[in-house]
């Protein structure tokens, strides 16, 4: 298959994103701050796992292990996910602020990947659309009101959030040695794109929203996450993440 | 008078909030801090009535439309929602329950209470009747 190790590159960034965040949102299930709210958090947490199942199906079908073994048996090094993903929040504004980062970012890749020359990519961008947006306007509707329209400490705890986080959004951007190959195939638009789409539509909604943005110039992203060098964080999820499947891998669910 | 109620949790993911184990004791939420409540009302095809499913608490109108999507349309066929303020509806008070009790005889408004009702039942015992006086032809 032409440009395996591209897409797999891809594949995997996406996949592991999905996964670990999406752990890390489950994480809230039985402790968001009002009962509607946890099941909404809850929902969208398993909608990630969801796309995080169907990335790793598409992997399996260019010749990877099953979803669960890809999942459940990689070592931390083998991870390609952001370490925006990785982080544990104990503050629910931590958890939305980083929701709204992450959900445009998605958002924004999945809206590129729609034209995707790789046909089952393509296809997943289209179905997963609606999930998506739903996401977004979630996490939009949260920054209105917890910002602008919040109290003096919600929007003080979000900017907070907000300052602590940028850098490792900016990470979600992290580019990739198959750039050009991903750009020249017609598979996906590439890093640097995205994070241009995505600046243009985030920092709107935060400062609309009543929130400072860091200037971009005095912001180190946070690299390394997917080349497989990850936060203390990782290690930590993945055991537990992992600990029932562990007892015994031949097990059938 | 307030104590402290002692905190403890086996859940790994209560142990990662860090939440300290004194906690003063639940003084209620103050007054004006309360959530509002939304009637939510479902629509499972495109041109379907709206049917009314519930109610949701929620701080505002959009984040309304967030939690009944997930309370109300999460498993079942939707394509709209709508959430009412429940404040905003206009009803009658229990009280005014007897408004509707109908206390004459009535029967003359209800299609029932007309004769031709009558005459339909007449014509069709008729119609009956000739059926089974006729004899089979196949016979």
């Amino acid at each position: 298959m032409e440009h395996r190790a591209a897409l797999d590159d891809l594949l995997f960034r996406m996949a592991d994103d999905a996964l670990i965040y999406g752990h890390r949102n489950s994480e809230w299930t039985g402790l968001a701050p009002i009962l509607e709210e946890d099941i909404a958090f809850s929902s969208i947490a398993q909608d990630k796992l969801g796309h995080a199942l169907a990335l790793y199906t598409m992997l399996g079908q260019l010749g990877h292990p099953d979803p669960d073994t890809l999942a459940f048996t990689r070592q931390e090094r083998q991870f390609r996910c952001c370490h925006l993903v990785e982080l544990p929040t104990q503050d629910y504004a931590v958890a939305l602020m980083r929701h709204a980062l992450f959900d445009y970012a998605e958002r924004n890749r999945y809206r590129l990947l729609e034209q995707s020359s790789f046909a089952p990519l393509a296809a997943l961008a289209q179905k997963v659309r609606g999930e998506i947006k739903y996401h977004t306007f979630h996490a939009s509707t949260w920054l209105r009101l917890l910002g602008r329209e919040g109290t003096d400490e919600s929007c003080a705890r979000m900017q907070a959030a907000l300052e602590m986080l940028f850098p490792y959004a900016l990470g979600i951007f992290e580019p990739s040695r198959y750039e050009d190959e991903l750009r020249a195939s017609g598979i996906f638009a590439g890093e640097e794109e995205l994070r241009r789409r995505w600046l243009d539509e985030i920092i709107p909604l935060l400062e609309e929203a009543g929130y400072r943005v860091p200037p971009l110039d005095s912001v180190q992203p946070c690299y390394g996450g997917r080349s497989g060098y990850h936060t203390e964080h990782l290690q930590p999820l993945l055991d537990e993440m992992t600990a029932v499947f562990r007892i015994d891998p031949s097990a059938e669910w | 008078m307030s104590h402290s109620v002692t905190l403890r949790s086996l859940d790994p993911r209560v142990e990662r909030l860090g939440i300290p184990q004194e906690q003063p004791a639940f003084e209620g939420v103050p007054e004006g801090t309360h959530l509002q409540t939304f009637e939510v009302f479902h629509q499972a095809k495109s041109g379907a009535r709206h049917i009314h499913v519930g109610s949701i608490h929620a701080p505002n109108a959009e984040l309304a439309m967030v939690f009944a999507k997930e309370q109300y349309a999460r498993r079942s066929e939707c394509v709209n929602l709508w959430v009412v303020k429940s404040s905003e509806i206009i009803t009658f008070s229990p009280e005014d329950a007897d408004l509707f009790a109908t206390t004459r005889e009535k029967t003359y408004r209800d299609a029932s209470g007309y004769k031709v009702m009558q005459k339909i039942l007449a014509w069709k015992q008729r119609l009956q009747q000739k059926d089974t006086d006729q004899p089979s032809s196949s016979s």
